[in-house]
């Protein structure tokens, strides 16, 4: 009934732990929606003419380019349980190169932002009215983080680059892809409710 | 509770199911900024948040394959996201009503 | 099974890679990492310990032994390291490492390497900790809560110590994930869930408890080290932010945190009391399952800590209400402790003494807690010393004291030595009376409107500012006596038999100190 570890990879242990280590990402990223939610339902005129200043066009891009991420390491991780290396190793390299592009298209909106001189602490985001100040600070550090978030996560999948080309990812032991997989969608929905919290609300 | 032998069982994925529910999930980003953008009515927002829990419902069920898991882990979700919402009304009866 | 003359290699002697400190270091066997982590952790007791006596000693001559910025210094401290350092991870780490794979009759934790990772992320946040005390800025003064907008203004090393913290709490939630893993899936054949012992069942609640709570607290510094480091006003009210926020989220972390200390410590009671009264527990579902029970209400109380910070009328009182509801569970669990000792044919050892000390000074913190958990008294009484008196009740008198009754009853299989029961037992009558001299006459202070955390007071406050001082001494005399007879024990004990108290869990069937291995073969449970 029960698997004991002595001597055999526990897969679906290895699962559960990730899984667990997702619900504490949940708590983590729900205390910045805690302060989001209360700091727009204090501020609701503000957050809706700050949220209009940020860059749509970008924002949609990245949500896209983030989905198609997802459905790149969704599909490399079928691939190496079918067997099919090869192909795995493409799709692995081809999310990290959507993680690439997601993270470049940020900092153009980050470094645009920065150069109006709207950052925490400046002199222009300090005269603007509270709520704008707020906006800004929730949004770059919600974003900020997401994409540390990111970053790591491509990080890892490069590091399963070489674990499935040195052949210690196969078709039998696939829980380091598989969890890789589950942290790196889970990202992906973090930013489904980033977008429109951020983008949308206009 | 029991792990039974089907349970160790790897569900695998076709490739086709994946594109199905990447081009859904493309058709609701669409969706989203369509609503945003004409503004139906005040209810936007909240349209939009709904769009987007759609959206992180088929990662979750289809992607990240909670579909296939055991009912342990889907209620463990489950618990979780109703505890967040707990904390965050929580803490909103002292933000409305101070 | 008892030891018998068959050479076999206990886990002290087993062989691996390393030789020497990183043979420590470098192991993964849990019950390396336990041990290890029980060093670390009483090492921290200590330092807290004699923080806490300078606090006192301060306190009946003000002025004349520190100064004001350093009185506030100190308190910090000794809050930043008894809670974050020695209690919080406390239980889990040490005994729940030891003796959580045993009980379930497994070799080892889920995640063997993951464990030794914890243990190396928690030296790298004790380290930053310490290393804060020391650096120039000088050692945090905030309290150990870090209040916000105080914690982002101080000039005191603030940004350090909260990074420690969050690395620790790393640590925590990793050790989470880890034991409620090990429980779902490394259960020995025919252990079912109400098979397992019942600390395991306290330790699957605070596996819980460290899973869902922590991350709350690391998103809650990670707001104070980015308001330091890059001016993000969340909780400045100059920019918008709303301080009070600060303590709703710093609270849904620190107050389960309270669970996280306390229910594991519940569970080492829920071991003890049996074994001694020659009983089967009174009522085992309703004790596994208030475990859960006091998890998951405990969860949504933590606005009790915020009554008199300016909160909504409406939160008060649901907050005040969902408080009251914490008490049945753990109402539950005292009253089968209760009345599994009815009737029972007590064996007057050691860890029983500490056990009973246990339930009475924990119904005692409880109860106070009923008192301060309703609206009315706690506006009166927050913020007194009342409050302190009673989480020290609590932490000291309860998981403090299962600490010490946990340390009484494996001392035996941990380290494979016997200590004498008659030094054990003066330290305990010692400990007993300095501890409620020291904590009661606080009870007393703070009902007569004595402020915590004050420098100085007014005369009358005198009398029992020096009978609590001299508690503290009295204290201190008693946990020496007890140190000095278990580390003495530790050298010179006769060795221990592989079950010398007649308990019937698995860790008493192999020998003491385990080996490496735990079972030579996977045992089977049948009824």
């Amino acid at each position: 009934m029960i698997v004991q570890a002595a001597g055999r990879r526990d897969r679906i242990g290895a699962k559960y732990g990730m899984w667990l280590f997702l619900f504490t990402e949940i708590l983590f990223f729900g205390g910045m929606f805690l302060l989001y939610s209360v700091y727009r339902s204090e501020y609701p005129v503000e957050f809706h003419a700050s949220a209009a200043e940020e860059n749509l066009l970008l924002g949609s891009i990245n949500t896209a380019v983030l989905l198609t991420s997802s459905l790149f390491i969704a599909v490399a991780i079928s691939a190496v349980k079918k067997g099919s290396y090869r192909l795995s190793i493409i799709f692995q390299v081809a999310t990290i190169l959507m993680g690439l592009a997601f993270l470049g298209i940020k900092s153009v909106e980050w470094s645009e932002k920065i150069t109006r001189g709207i950052y925490p602490n400046s002199p222009v985001l300090d005269k603007m009215k509270m709520g704008d100040i707020l906006f800004f600070g929730l949004y770059y550090v919600m974003t900020g983080i997401h994409g540390i978030h990111v970053f790591i996560g491509i990080c890892v999948i490069s590091s399963m680059v070489y674990f499935t080309l040195t052949g210690n990812i196969t078709k039998e032991n696939f829980s380091k892809i598989e969890n890789t997989g589950l942290y790196w969608h889970f990202v992906d929905i973090v930013w489904i409710y980033l977008f429109p919290l951020f983008y949308l609300i206009t | 509770m029991t792990l039974n032998a089907t349970e160790s069982q790897d569900h695998i994925s076709s490739y086709r199911t994946y594109f199905f529910i990447w081009a859904a999930l493309m058709l609701l980003l669409v969706a989203t900024i369509a609503v945003a953008k004409v503004e139906v009515s005040r209810y936007s927002v909240l349209l939009n948040l709904f769009i987007a829990t759609v959206k992180a419902g088929l990662v979750l069920f289809f992607f990240m394959h909670l579909k296939y898991e055991n009912w342990f882990l889907k209620g463990v979700l489950f618990m979780v996201l109703v505890m967040l919402a707990i904390v965050i009304g929580l803490t909103f009866s002292d933000v409305w009503y101070r | 099974m008892e030891n018998t003359a068959s050479e076999y290699e206990s886990f002290y002697h087993g062989k691996g890679k390393y030789k020497g400190i990183l043979s420590w270091l470098m192991s993964t066997d849990h019950k390396r990492i336990g041990i290890q982590y029980l060093v670390a952790l009483l090492t921290f007791f200590s330092v807290g310990v004699l923080l806490g006596l300078l606090i006192r000693l301060s306190l009946i001559a003000p002025g004349k032994f520190i100064g004001q910025e350093t009185y506030n210094r100190v308190f910090s401290v000794h809050g930043i390291i008894m809670i974050f350092l020695f209690i919080i991870p406390g239980v889990p780490v040490a005994f729940g490492n030891f003796f959580l794979p045993i009980l379930i009759g497994a070799r080892d934790v889920a995640f063997p390497r993951l464990n030794r990772f914890t243990w190396w992320i928690y030296l790298a946040g004790a380290t930053l900790v310490v290393f804060s005390l020391f650096a120039a800025g000088g050692a945090p003064d905030t309290g150990w809560t870090f209040y916000a907008p105080y914690s982002i203004r101080a000039k005191a090393n603030i940004t350090l110590a909260v990074t420690g913290v969050f690395v620790l709490g790393f640590s925590s939630i990793l050790t989470g994930i880890n034991f409620v893993t090990t429980i779902h899936r490394l259960r020995a054949p025919g252990m079912t869930w109400f098979k397992l012992p019942l600390f395991v069942w306290t330790l699957y609640a605070t596996g819980w408890v460290q899973l869902l709570a922590t991350p709350v607290l690391a998103i809650t510094l990670v707001f104070i080290i980015l308001g330091r480091v890059f001016g993000v006003g969340f909780f400045d009210p100059s920019k918008g932010g709303d301080p009070i926020l600060y303590e709703h989220l710093f609270w849904t972390y620190s107050h389960p945190a309270v669970y996280i200390m306390v229910l594991p410590a519940m569970g080492i009671i829920s071991e003890v009391i049996p074994v001694f009264a020659r009983k089967k527990i009174f009522g085992y579902k309703a004790v596994a399952f208030s475990a859960i029970g006091i998890a998951s209400v405990g969860y949504f109380v933590w606005g009790h800590h915020m009554f008199t910070s300016g909160m909504s009328d409406t939160a008060r009182i649901i907050f005040s209400f969902i408080t009251f509801l914490v008490a049945v569970p753990s109402g539950i669990k005292i009253f089968n402790w209760v009345s599994t000792l009815y009737k029972g044919s007590i064996v007057g050892s050691a860890p029983i003494y500490f056990a009973l000390t246990f339930i009475f000074l924990f119904s005692i913190g409880g109860l106070t807690g009923l008192i301060i958990g309703s609206l009315e008294p706690n506006l009166q009484l927050h913020g007194t010393y009342f409050i302190v008196a009673h989480f020290h009740y609590v932490m000291f008198g309860g998981a403090g004291f299962a600490i010490l009754t946990a340390l009484h009853y494996w001392f035996p299989k941990m380290f494979g030595r016997m200590y004498p029961e008659r030094p054990a037992k003066i330290g305990w009558f010692i400990l007993f009376i300095g501890f409620n001299l020291l904590y009661f006459s606080m009870f007393i202070l703070g009902y007569e409107g004595m402020p915590r955390r004050y420098f100085d007071y007014p005369p009358r406050y005198f009398p029992l500012h020096l009978v609590s001082t001299i508690g503290s001494w009295i204290l201190a005399i008693g946990l020496a006596i007890i140190a000095g007879n278990l580390l003495r024990a530790l050298f010179k004990g006769p060795k221990a038999p592989a079950d010398p108290w007649g308990g019937r869990t698995l860790e008493w069937t192999i020998p003491s100190p385990p080996p490496t291995e735990n079972f030579a073969e996977t045992p089977v449970i049948r009824d």
